[in-house]
């Protein structure tokens, strides 16, 4: 480790201790305690959207690195932690994301030509080229906005929910973050809001490991996240979030909790970040690629792989058959964004205010007026 | 019509959105049961219940997060910060998210609420209960910011704010929250966002004041009458988006300008009206416009009636102006 700015955090083995619900076994065989009970088709339908997230971000790292989208940020290796919670919420549950969860924004219907317009900041991208690539929405879906600032959305997520609790609705609130939001001022107000409040909320945490170059042990001195609850009066549980079943059984515990008026829970979801921050990070500066292999092993999708080969005989040729027709799906909404043109010029002034006041239209007419009038790269 | 302060036309305000909306709810530092600092969320408590006039922890980030998420989810929020300087716990929230969720999400997701907190000085609170910081908002793309300086106004623009679709920074100046008395116009009664009120007509200087300082001005107006200079005084009223087209007919017809403000001067929303001024009515000035405000240092306690631009200091500047 000589060298090293910090070891590489925890070790794989975290995930046997005995408080961290674990369900998926080595063997691909499930341990009954906490077996959520999916179906076969249901497992088959998560399999495929994390094999879906996993070939998305490959694809587009390498687009981004032939510079074709300025930027993409992945969810390499935490595809359990995020399509397992995302699955089990309801259908009238909110969903409230950190900036790693376009899975889940899939998962609630985001049509991947819209992702991908996302990528390219596009006239079609849902948030009209305003923001950087994976800083999507979709409201339809009960899906909230990204934005980059870390651990906002925590206290959004629980005013969102207390307001159902306030109206009497049957709605909870799942909301994403990391390991380092955990440190954030939103963290604290929301964990103390939501236990005060009892607002039915899920706070998610995806520690994997990393925030950023920064280990979790520089984050926190408390021995696991999920012991923060305590504090707050909120419970708090630790899962094996490379195993889906793991993710499944906790988040709908958590769920059932809020619904029946119980407040809120925290999930610590154990989970490794396999690949850099984002495109503009690499790890190499500060992880040594040698401790990577046990988490490597660890790989969620693989570990579902044998589980869905033992109970359905799945083959490799039909892994192989996915990987061509989830191949095929994204190069052509690529194709498609990459065609599809810029946002107008004057979009740049719309939703700044409900109506445009009078110096955005003295500026938007500035603008109109200028040389670039035709348009951007024009 | 019935005689009100600030604090109660506020309060009549609020109590009148809440019987008319379901949605609008309060929330704040000791709203509730006490009925704010200032009293102004009066009696709220106990006629709508703590689902709707909510005691929160004492956070001020985590009051403007949650009521960004109870906006999102459909309610109308309107929570109070204790003073205008504590506000910057929630400063990121204000400028990073709630500014910007109309336009980051593509409009998908509007979020709208009205914020409420005492600003100004004058009341011996020393730094931390007596700044304006008004500019360190209008800065930012996304939010409407208002001041008003008597109870119809104040409650006539409440209630529009309440009802404007975007989030609003509502600065009550609690120099004049029980100073500052008047008619306030029963039941339903709006005044509209981004118009200026003409307070006093006159023909030598335009004045562009608002909040607690427009009765200095006006003390400083009638100061100046004596000595023969008749002043126009305009309360901006709405700070942001400002109603450009009132202060440059004024100017137009004056040639002369003096805009006051408390906050300090570099910087402050003065610059911008007098840049604004030079470049739609360059060729009317007859006089560099002129600005008196408060000081670039912080907001002092034994000496703030030297910082701040009273009429002492106004009528100066409104002479030198006028016979520049």
């Amino acid at each position: 480790m000589e060298g090293s700015a910090h070891p590489v955090a925890r070790h794989p083995l975290d995930t046997h201790a005995p408080d961290v619900v674990r369900v998926l076994r080595d063997d691909g065989t499930l341990d009954p305690t906490n077996d959520p009970g999916l179906r076969s088709d249901e497992v088959l339908t998560l399999y495929r959207a994390m094999v879906r997230a996993r070939l998305l971000d490959e694809r587009l790292v390498r687009l981004q690195r032939q510079g074709r989208i300025g930027f993409h940020i992945g969810c390499k290796g935490e595809e359990a932690s995020i399509l397992g919670s995302a699955f089990a919420m309801r259908q009238n549950d909110w969903i409230f994301p950190c900036y790693r969860e376009f899975a889940a924004a899939l998962w609630r219907g985001m049509p991947l030509q819209r992702y991908v317009d996302n990528m390219f900041g596009n006239t079609n991208d849902p948030v009209k080229g305003r923001q950087m690539p994976d800083h999507y929405t979709w409201k339809s879906g009960k899906f909230g906005s990204v934005s980059s600032p870390i651990g906002t959305q925590i206290t959004q997520a629980v005013g969102f929910a207390w307001a159902a609790k306030i109206r009497k609705e049957d709605a909870a609130v799942l909301v994403y973050f990391g390991d380092g939001a955990t440190s954030s001022n939103e963290f604290h107000n929301g964990m103390n809001f939501a236990g005060v409040f009892k607002a039915p909320t899920v706070f998610f945490c995806r520690n994997n490991g990393w925030a950023i170059s920064v280990p979790t042990e520089r984050q926190t001195a408390s021995e696991t996240f999920a012991q923060k609850g305590v504090a707050y009066g909120v419970p708090g549980v630790r899962c094996d979030g490379n195993d889906l079943f793991a993710v499944v059984k906790v988040t709908r515990d958590a769920v059932a909790r809020a619904a029946r008026g119980e407040g809120p829970t925290i999930i610590e979801a154990l989970t490794y970040r396999l690949e850099g921050h984002s495109t503009s990070d690499d790890p190499k500066a500060y992880r040594p690629e040698a401790g990577l292999d046990s988490w490597r092993r660890l790989d969620p999708i693989p570990r579902l792989r044998r589980y869905i080969e033992r109970t359905t005989g799945w083959t490799d040729a039909q892994d192989k058959e996915l990987e061509t027709e989830l191949d095929a799906e994204l190069q052509a909404a690529i194709a498609v964004a990459e065609k599809t043109a810029p946002p107008a010029l004057e979009s740049m002034f719309e939703d700044v205010f409900g109506e445009l006041p009078w110096h955005l239209q003295e500026q938007r007419d500035e603008l109109l007026r200028g040389p670039r009038a035709k348009g951007h790269g024009h | 019509m019935p005689q009100m302060n600030m604090v109660q036309a506020i309060n009549d305000a609020l109590r009148h959105e809440m019987r008319r909306d379901s949605r609008v709810v309060v929330l704040g530092e000791d709203v509730g049961k006490v009925g704010g600092v200032f009293r102004v969320t009066q009696g709220l408590f106990d006629e709508f219940g703590d689902d709707r006039v909510i005691d929160t922890p004492l956070s001020e980030g985590g009051i403007i997060g949650t009521a960004i998420g109870m906006a999102l989810y459909g309610l109308v929020p309107v929570p109070e910060i204790q003073f205008s300087d504590f506000i910057f716990p929630a400063y990121d929230q204000i400028v990073s998210e709630l500014a910007k969720y109309r336009y980051r999400s593509g409009g998908e997701y509007p979020a709208k609420l009205v914020i409420r907190t005492p600003t100004g000085g004058g009341i011996r609170g020393g730094h931390y209960h007596s700044q304006s910081p008004e500019a360190q908002f209008i800065h930012v793309a996304g939010l409407k910011v208002v001041c008003p300086s008597n109870p119809a106004d104040a409650k006539g623009l409440l209630l529009a704010s309440i009802r404007d679709p975007d989030p609003v920074l509502f600065f009550e100046p609690k120099r004049i929250y029980r100073a500052a008395k008047g008619e306030v116009p029963e039941g339903d009664h709006t005044v509209p966002i981004g118009k200026a009120s003409v307070v006093r007509k006159g023909q030598h200087v335009t004045i562009v004041v608002w909040g607690a300082m427009l009765y200095e001005a006006l003390d400083a107006a009638n100061q100046a009458a004596a000595q023969g200079i008749d002043c126009e005084i305009i309360d901006l009223r709405t700070l942001w988006p400002l109603d450009i087209e009132t202060i440059i007919t004024s100017v137009k017809k004056t040639g002369r300008v003096v805009v006051v403000h408390e906050a300090p001067k570099s910087c402050g929303l003065g610059g911008e009206i007098v840049a604004l001024i030079n470049e739609k009515a360059f060729l009317h000035l007859e006089a560099p416009p002129k600005r008196v405000t408060g000081f670039d240092t912080p907001f002092p306690y034994t000496l703030e009636m030297e910082y701040l631009p009273l009429s002492h200091r106004i009528l100066p500047a409104i002479i030198e102006t006028a016979r520049y």
